[in-house]
């Protein structure tokens, strides 16, 4: 019997066949294969981002059937074969097909999905080379993307097949318009980039966080010194009283009031108290349940209501009543108005927490280097990270470089520091790498959100269906720490309005902590939220006026010699009439089909169209925010870009070569780009508020021209000549002169180059006043989405048909990475409106916490609208935040007009849904 | 230790010497875990090819506890299994159906199971095997609770036995927030036998996530008998009919909603059994 059991143990030796080589591998036969793949057999193309089946990130083919490599343990591959996303390639020449339309069809945005998505699809075209779109999507079901919103993704795997239309790269001064495939684009599809969990030195340590169960809780260690010699293997434990500089930071610097680890109480679940640092596989094995701390729970603010109540519980002392920021935008008489209204309409709307629900968890290293320390994460913000940990660690900012990873999406939330100063401060006081990937529980529980709203709203118009004002009130549920609460407060009531005439105009707001997890930056600051109250009210003017809704809005819409709510005339770049007006046809063909829909249906389905309408400053609010760009000339004949705008999948490694390719004159192949990485790149600031393709774009488009000047000069030649460039030279031609300059010789600059373009450019905007007058946003972006949908309404289920979406753009750089924002900000404004909210201490996962799968997200159909902005690069503005904010209210509208329902509290979730179905029903008796 | 047993007779005496944990397709162990690490001896069931198979014989169907959904679902099987193949593409995502047991997801015995209501339907019995022998159990005496299964710590579940004295239509509706990778707010399945002259002989209907535990309703099957088996019939079902349900408020829906839809639910499966092609 023992015989035969010992026959049957598995041994440490795990063999396999990986990508059509014999591996073995010494492991746990338990280890999940991810681990193996990824920490001992070096195949990161394989993504970690849940460890639960629920994303689909690191599907791999075992045995050719696609498994999520996570749910496998090592020993269930032996003498199997495993296919990843390295190998598939010479598995399959489906595979090199589908990364070519990957490519040409836009479908690799962060790139962190992609992966899992060719290595599904490969095993469908495999299986079934002709497939249909419902099998396409059954394919990739499994894999859920956050960026995209699926439509290219499925429209590539179609399209694979087909011959490629090789489009040729653009010449010279003919790449802004074009749409060129992402320049960063080849390492996405083929497995190769590096995110924030994909790279770490040879003998780097793990360092976890202990973090607090409940929402408040005060807590006691105990004896740290013994847990530490308990624990082979474990090398140290920081706490609060190891923090060398400031125990605190924040995205905002006055603000900041966040610690690295609570001092005395934490204020919210899942606050660190304690990091502990050792050898990876004793860290893996750690409980940490088994930690030494004692919690003593205590009353805590959990709604905005608790924490505005009398006698409430301070988060902080110094904020009074529990209230961060108040927001305010004052224009005319708003009370006299609506009192001389026409109609009014009025509600009360309510958002929840959202879950930015990247699929890369936040995850990287730091390395101290002599007095230097160097950290390499994914992040939005290069620059800031700098600072604040300079800060933590009492260096000057000089002190701290920042190599950012690629970003496996971000929406905002990686905007704000997350494992840098754990990583960082173990690492300087060890002097020894140090490494940390969050488990899909702790991204979920501790990174910033979406802010919950409570929103009062009351709008009126005249008879003749001019709006007279808008009087909003809303309440931001900001968490236990400022973050982004201020700029929330303050975005809001400067787009409460709408991209509308709003005469007589007052928008108030608050930031209100409570001891939940804090609300940060995510797509759109706030202004998704208050979009779903006004739009609706609009709606809801329309109706009572007997106006059609889409008409209404055209006769509201903001003209361009018209006066915004806070004063500023824009004069130029309004395109939100003309977004309006190129939605006619399609709302006239939708509203007739979903009536012969619903003429024809008795059953339970019922079509409705909804429509609504969008603005959004790109930039800093009224503060500054400038972008450097340099571009040097190398001996070599090419180009260096110095390029800072982080790229989180939106496009700005292309985007902001393709503008400075156009000013210099240079093809965009001649680049070589260099990252955001604080010691080579200037500050390009945080890629965040819509600003990177408009600012630095900006100082993108200003350094080419500077260095197209410098090279001018060194011919001298006058500003119409053209520039050639090529290995080694540069040739300038004038007329019939052509002077040829040889690089090779020439001496270097300060950069290094032959020669350097570098500028900055920091939009023009000027500070508000006490009534919230003056001039915010030197550039804003406009837009209109329609959306069809279907009702069941006996279950409440809302089926989304199909989006077409309007976008004034201002000019389209790269028109495929334009529709890529459009359908992935789509996407999660109807997951905002339909399935998102995130309860904190509940659900903190990827099967609980629900976002779009590839079978929600209907055809979207973009429609550009170019009015140019006089300040940005090319007339260009931005487009990321824009492309969300109308989704979620359209939606809402469209339920209303299929149904007769209001939904004034998302997500409208079908238990909501058909609440307010028989809700209306029996209003209406 | 992780024991990798490669016949039945092996897995049933490792189990018996050193107890432990029964891994086969692993989509609900690994997610259990979390970022821990397994504790205590792991089974490793999957070189038991002896239960990999689908066999429809003359006296019952028997799906080996090594089959995965996928298997199920491409498997030919008496239209009275198009419920459970329904739910075999219904379940998590085509990863999950490729690599998780329909063994698997009885003995996980969570409420929102896809699997259970389908068997449930079918009088599947669950065939447990011990070193001591093999014993079946119904499936409804298999999960007793929520999570909760009659299964010995020496017992290996090795197969799902349906007896094939089940004939008809079947239908199986899942009711999620979202298209895939979705855990039911509510689910029903339904088969329904018609006698020669057009009526219903027999009904079996059961609804899942309505309940600790997935239930049949059977108030409602018996008053089916008799009906004519032809399009209207849901419209005999009623809210008393669900009695038998408990459903409770959760993330994913209320409990009135849960009720409310479990009845629309049952209502459209039975008219899709009895739907005229």
């Amino acid at each position: 019997m023992l015989d035969r059991v010992r026959t049957v143990d598995a041994g440490p030796e795990i063999a396999f066949t990986l990508n059509g080589r014999d591996v073995a591998v010494v492991s746990s036969p338990a280890a999940r294969l991810t681990t193996v793949l990824r920490e001992d057999l070096g195949h990161t193309g394989t993504k970690v981002g849940c460890d639960a089946g629920d994303c689909g990130a690191c599907t791999v083919l075992l045995d050719d059937e696609p498994v999520c490599a996570c749910l496998v343990a090592a020993g269930q591959a032996e003498g199997r074969s495993v296919v990843t996303v390295e190998g598939l390639a010479t598995h399959s020449p489906n595979a090199e097909r589908l990364k070519a339309a990957f490519l040409s069809h836009g479908a690799a945005q962060c790139g962190i999905c992609t992966p899992g998505m060719l290595v599904a699809a490969t095993a469908l075209l495999d299986r079934n080379p002709t497939p249909t779109e419902s099998e396409v999507m059954d394919a990739i079901g499994g894999v859920l993307c956050r960026c995209t919103g699926y439509r290219k993704i499925v429209k590539a795997v179609l399209d694979a097949r087909a011959t490629p239309a090789q489009a040729d790269p653009p010449a010279a001064g003919k790449a802004v318009g074009a749409r060129i495939a992402r320049l960063d684009g080849e390492r996405k599809v083929s497995g190769t980039e590096i995110f924030g969990a994909d790279a770490w030195p040879a003998d780097c340590l793990v360092v976890r966080a202990v973090r607090s169960p409940h929402h408040r809780a005060g807590f006691t260690f105990g004896d740290i010194d013994a847990f530490v010699a308990a624990n082979p293997g474990v090398v140290r434990v920081f706490t609060a009283r190891d923090v060398p500089g400031e125990n605190r930071y924040g995205v905002i610097p006055p603000f900041a009031d966040q610690p690295v680890f609570a001092e005395r109480a934490a204020r919210f679940r899942g606050e660190a108290v304690a990091a502990v640092v050792g050898e990876p596989a004793a860290m893996a094995a750690l409980d940490l349940n088994r930690f030494p701390v004692t919690w003593q729970e205590l009353p805590a603010n959990t709604t905005i209501e608790a924490a505005l109540a009398e006698g409430a519980p301070l988060l902080h002392e110094d904020r009074a009543g529990n209230v961060l920021v108040r927001g305010r935008v004052v224009r005319g008489d708003v009370e006299a108005a609506l009192a001389a209204a026409d109609v009014i309409a009025e509600g009360e709307f309510e958002t929840g927490f959202v879950e930015h629900a990247y699929i890369e968890p936040e995850a990287g290293f730091a390395r101290r280097v002599g007095d230097r320390i160097e950290i390499q994460a994914c992040t939005q913000a290069p620059y800031m990270d700098r600072d604040d940990v300079a800060r933590i660690l009492g260096l000057a900012p000089e002190a701290v470089r920042i190599i950012p990873t690629a970003v496996g999406g971000g929406f905002g939330s990686k905007l704000d520091l997350s494992v840098q100063p754990f990583v960082a401060l173990a690492a300087w006081h060890l002097n020894r790498p140090v490494r940390m990937v969050y488990t899909r529980p702790e991204s979920i529980m501790t990174t910033t959100k979406r802010h919950p709203a409570r929103i009062r709203a009351r709008a009126g118009a005249t008879r003749e269906g001019r709006l007279v004002g808008l009087d909003f009130f809303g309440d931001f549920n900001t968490g236990a720490y400022s973050s982004w609460g201020p700029t929330v407060a303050n975005r809001v009531p400067v787009h409460a309005s709408g991209p509308y005439h709003v005469p007589h105009y007052r928008a108030l707001t608050r930031a209100v902590h409570t001891h939940l997890v804090p609300a940060g930056a995510f797509r759109g600051f706030g202004v998704p939220q208050a979009a779903i109250a006004q739009e609706q009210l609009y709606d809801e003017l329309a109706d009572r006026l007997g106006m059609d809704r889409l008409e209404f809005r055209i006769l509201n819409a903001l003209a361009p010699d018209q006066p915004t709510v806070t004063g500023q005339v824009l004069g130029e770049g309004v395109g939100i009439r003309a977004c309006l007006e190129a939605l006619r046809p399609h709302w006239r063909r939708a509203r007739e089909e979903a009536a012969a829909f619903n003429a024809a249906a008795d059953g339970h389905l019922r079509r409705g169209v909804g429509v609504a309408g969008m603005w959004y400053g790109c930039g800093n609010t009224s503060l500054p925010n400038p972008s450097t760009i340099r571009v040097g000339l190398k001996r070599d004949g090419r180009l260096s870009l110095h390029q800072g705008a982080v790229d989180i999948g939106q496009g700005s490694n292309t985007v902001i070569t393709q503008i400075c390719a156009d000013a210099l004159g240079a093809p965009v192949a001649r680049f070589d780009l260099l990252s955001g990485d604080t010691d080579v790149t200037p500050d390009c600031g945080k890629t965040s508020a819509s600003r990177q393709t408009f600012v630095t774009g900006k100082a993108a488009e200003l350094a080419g021209r500077g260095l197209r000047r410098a090279i001018l000069r060194l011919a001298n030649a006058g500003e119409a000549a053209e520039v050639v460039f090529e290995d080694g030279a540069v040739t300038v031609r004038a007329g019939d002169h052509a002077r040829r300059i040889a690089l090779a010789d020439l001496p270097l600059d300060a950069h290094g180059y032959v020669l350097t373009g570098e500028a900055t450019f920091d939009p023009p905007t000027s500070p508000l006043d006490a009534d919230g007058q003056g001039i915010p946003y030197a550039v804003y972006g406009f837009g209109v989405h329609m959306v069809e949908v279907e009702v069941d309404v006996e279950l409440g289920t809302v089926k989304a048909l199909k989006i077409t979406a309007a976008h004034d753009v201002g000019r389209a750089i790269n028109p495929t990475l334009v529709e890529g924002q459009i359908e992935g900000g789509a996407a999660q404004g109807l997951g905002l409106a339909l399935m998102e909210e995130f309860h904190p201490g509940r659900g903190e996962n990827l099967h609980d916490y629900l976002i779009p799968s590839a079978g929600d997200m209907p055809p979207v159909q973009s429609i550009l609208v170019e009015d140019a902005s006089p300040v940005g690069p090319f007339g260009a503005k931005g487009v990321g935040e824009q492309a969300l904010i109308p989704t979620a209210p359209a939606i809402l509208n469209a339920i209303h007009d299929a149904t007769g329902a209001r939904i004034r509290r998302v997500p409208a979730t079908p238990d909501r849904v058909r609440a307010a179905i028989l809700a209306a029903k029996s209003a209406r008796g | 230790m992780y024991l990798r047993p490669v016949t039945l007779d092996e897995a049933v005496d490792v189990l018996a010497t050193h107890g432990g944990r029964i891994l086969a397709g692993g989509t609900d162990f690994f997610p259990a875990l979390g970022d821990r690490q397994p504790a205590g001896p792991i089974i490793d069931i999957s070189r038991l090819d002896e239960l990999k198979a689908i066999s429809v014989g003359p006296e019952a169907v028997r799906i080996g506890a090594r089959a995965t959904w996928s298997a199920v679902a491409a498997a030919p099987l008496p239209r009275a299994f198009d419920a459970l193949k329904v739910a075999a593409r219904e379940v998590g995502s085509l990863q999950i159906q490729n690599a998780g047991t329909v063994a698997g997801n009885l003995c996980n015995a969570s409420p929102a199971a896809d699997g259970v209501p389908p068997l449930l339907a079918l009088d599947a019995e669950v065939e447990l095997s011990a070193r001591g022998g093999t014993r079946r159990l119904p499936l409804a005496a298999f999960i007793t609770g929520y999570r909760q299964t009659a299964i010995r710590p020496d017992e290996i579940v090795t197969a799902v036995v349906v007896p094939r004295t089940i004939e008809g239509a079947s239908a199986f509706l899942k009711l999620g927030a979202r298209r895939y990778l979705v855990i039911s707010i509510a689910m029903a399945a339904a088969v329904v036998e018609a006698d020669a002259a057009g009526r219903v002989a027999e009904a079996r209907v059961a609804v899942g996530a309505c309940s600790a535990v997935a239930q049949r309703l059977a108030a409602l099957e018996a008053a089916l008998v008799g009906a004519p088996a032809r399009p209207g019939l849901g419209d005999r079902v009623t809210t008393d009919h669900l009695a038998a349900l408990s459903p409770i408020d959760d993330l994913r829906a209320t409990a009135a909603y849960r009720r409310d839809a479990a009845l629309t639910l049952i209502r459209r499966a039975l008219e899709a059994c009895v739907a005229e092609n």
